[in-house]
């Protein structure tokens, strides 16, 4: 069966070449990926991905509700997730911080969905119009408790697409919340993309219960860290709490074992898989010297820089992260043993700077170039860093 | 080769829909093109600025960093922005509207040209007719398709009319 609805959705965008902002791009991700429910609530620089998805959700069968803010927007995606059917929220700054509860409850219930975060200036309101990359450290530890997140971050319109799919299929195969970390400048940026052709991506269904009812035991892996899902009305009867839970889903809160049993199990379906969930960009690797790490929209004015250095003959490589969370410890150690200096250039005051110089220890020099007010860093600003 | 043009303006004079006009013609003309905008909270009345970077090849950086062509479609923004134009770059300004010298600036009456069609409104399509036909940054044929396609329908006809003035502008000044 063709859950994504392929012809609907193709003949709901209208086109499959397109000159489109990358919020237009998450919503368009979102529905060739299956996701039939959308909640949220308008925010600058978010609000277009929740026009679009206001406009054509309803003409493919599927369901957008405007909720009263995020934290009932997070809610909202959780409930339709557990009733079987893929579910979005898009977001900025504001409106993460508001859903960040619901996002623990989303790991500790082990519910798929997926969250948008279009980075702008913060903190609190800050400048709602203007872009950042401020929310990294919040997108791994914004909750409360010890969790994991897989956290994605596009550099383009069309990867804004191709990996909304992405995130789709990983919140269905890990159960999990997923995060895609962009920003402003790449939500109203507009590029040329291209829709995939039916078929030609994949697309990952989360597993359902192969036991009868009276069998299935909710949060008791049948292999592996992550156990099939029973959608709700479906005749399965799962408790779903917050509270720490037993296998069978009913609470158990005082007792050490299980806890430790249950949050290490969640934690670990992420973690152990972090080598398979990484994914990074290289240019110019070979013989580098130095090495710009970047991620996101920063990674254009980063690949621009290393060019313009390369035609000076300078040797310097590109290292863009995609995976954001897990953080991609080893790729780093390994650069850190070939490269002499490490520049991290982002658009806060220094927050996967820290992480990379972790994960180098004393291997090279790795140095700071953060950039905050809105306003990308040019290539010029990247180049001349490397050059003091 | 990499062109960059800046539209500049007030928030409410289409300068983010003119850059999202040029961005989309360009692909028509089997060019890439990326086009960012920037502007503040306000829906109208504040400062609004448009980028749209065309090249043959794939964009790394998507915003202007010296600007072959400057569109200023008001006083602040030509102040703000004439010295950001490369050398040999080109300024065009709104005859109506900004007061400009020097030798790399051509003032037009974008703003009168659309008045005597009837409707101020369509200012911003005299300019990209205008534009288009003297930089030659894309095909006048592709500009005139996206603006066929983008804008509403009732003022289709308006529009190309308004368009094929300000190329119009641009053949008369080539022959002076």
């Amino acid at each position: 069966m063709d859950r994504t609805g392929y012809d609907r959705v193709l003949k709901a965008i209208g086109k499959k070449q397109l000159f489109a902002q990358g919020d237009e791009a998450y919503a368009y991700g979102a529905l060739l990926a299956g996701c039939r429910f959308f909640a949220g609530y308008p925010i600058t620089p978010a609000t277009e991905a929740a026009e679009v998805m206001s406009q054509l959700l309803p003409r493919i069968g599927g369901a957008y509700v405007q909720m009263e803010d995020e934290i009932a927007s997070m809610g909202a995606i959780i409930g339709a997730s557990l009733a079987g059917v893929k579910s979005m929220t898009v977001t900025s700054g504001p409106g993460f911080s508001l859903m960040q509860e619901n996002i623990g409850y989303a790991f500790m219930t082990e519910t798929p969905c997926v969250v948008v975060n279009v980075q702008r200036s913060g903190p609190s309101t800050g400048q709602p119009t203007e872009p950042s990359q401020g929310d990294i450290m919040q997108a791994k530890w914004g909750s409360h408790g010890d969790y994991e997140v897989i956290a994605l971050s596009p550099n383009s319109v069309q990867e804004s697409l191709d990996l909304t799919i992405e995130c789709f299929n990983l919140a269905e195969k890990y159960r999990n919340p997923v995060l895609l970390m962009t920003d402003g400048e790449v939500g109203h940026m507009r590029e040329g993309i291209t829709l995939p052709d039916h078929g030609k991506y994949e697309i990952i269904e989360r597993a359902r219960p192969s036991k009868e009812p009276g069998d299935y035991i909710p949060f008791l892996p049948e292999s592996g860290k992550v156990p099939q899902l029973a959608d709700f009305g479906s005749g399965y009867h799962t408790y779903y709490t917050g509270l720490t839970h037993k296998p069978s889903g009913l609470p158990s809160t005082d007792d050490a074992e299980i806890h430790t049993q249950l949050i290490t199990r969640l934690c670990e379906k992420i973690s152990d898989d972090t080598e398979k969930l990484t994914r990074v960009e290289e240019l110019y690797m070979d013989d580098a010297e130095s090495v710009i790490v970047s991620y996101g929209i920063t990674s254009r004015a980063a690949a621009y820089a290393v060019k313009m250095l390369r035609a000076e003959g300078k040797k310097v490589g590109y290292l863009r992260l995609i995976t954001i969370w897990p953080f991609p410890d080893q790729v780093l150690r390994r650069i850190g043993e070939s490269a002499r200096r490490i520049l991290v250039p982002e658009m806060n005051l220094g927050q996967i700077y820290y992480k990379v110089k972790e994960a180098v220890g004393y291997n090279a020099e790795v140095i700071k170039l953060p950039k905050i007010g809105g306003i990308m860093h040019s290539p010029q600003e990247i180049a001349a860093a490397l050059k003091e | 080769m990499r062109t960059e043009i800046r539209v500049a303006g007030f928030g409410g004079q289409g300068v983010v829909l003119a850059g999202r006009l040029l961005g989309e013609a360009a692909i028509l003309d089997g060019k890439r093109a990326v086009q960012t905008q920037s502007y503040g909270p306000e829906s109208r009345g504040g400062a609004a600025r448009s980028e749209v970077v065309v090249s043959d090849e794939d964009i790394d950086y998507p915003k202007v960093i010296e600007a072959d062509i400057l569109i200023a479609l008001n006083q602040t923004a030509f102040n703000k922005y004439r010295a950001t134009v490369k050398e040999n770059g080109k300024i065009i300004v709104d005859a109506d509207l900004v007061k400009a010298e020097g030798d790399e600036v051509q003032s037009v009456p974008f703003t009168k040209t659309a008045d005597d069609l009837g409707k101020r409104m369509v200012a911003n399509s005299v300019m990209l007719g205008y534009l288009v036909e003297s930089t030659g940054v894309m095909a006048p044929e592709s500009m005139e398709a996206t603006i066929r396609d983008k804008v509403p329908k009732h003022t289709i006809d308006l529009n190309v009319e308004a368009f094929n003035r300000g190329i119009k502008l641009a053949k008369q000044e080539g022959k002076s």
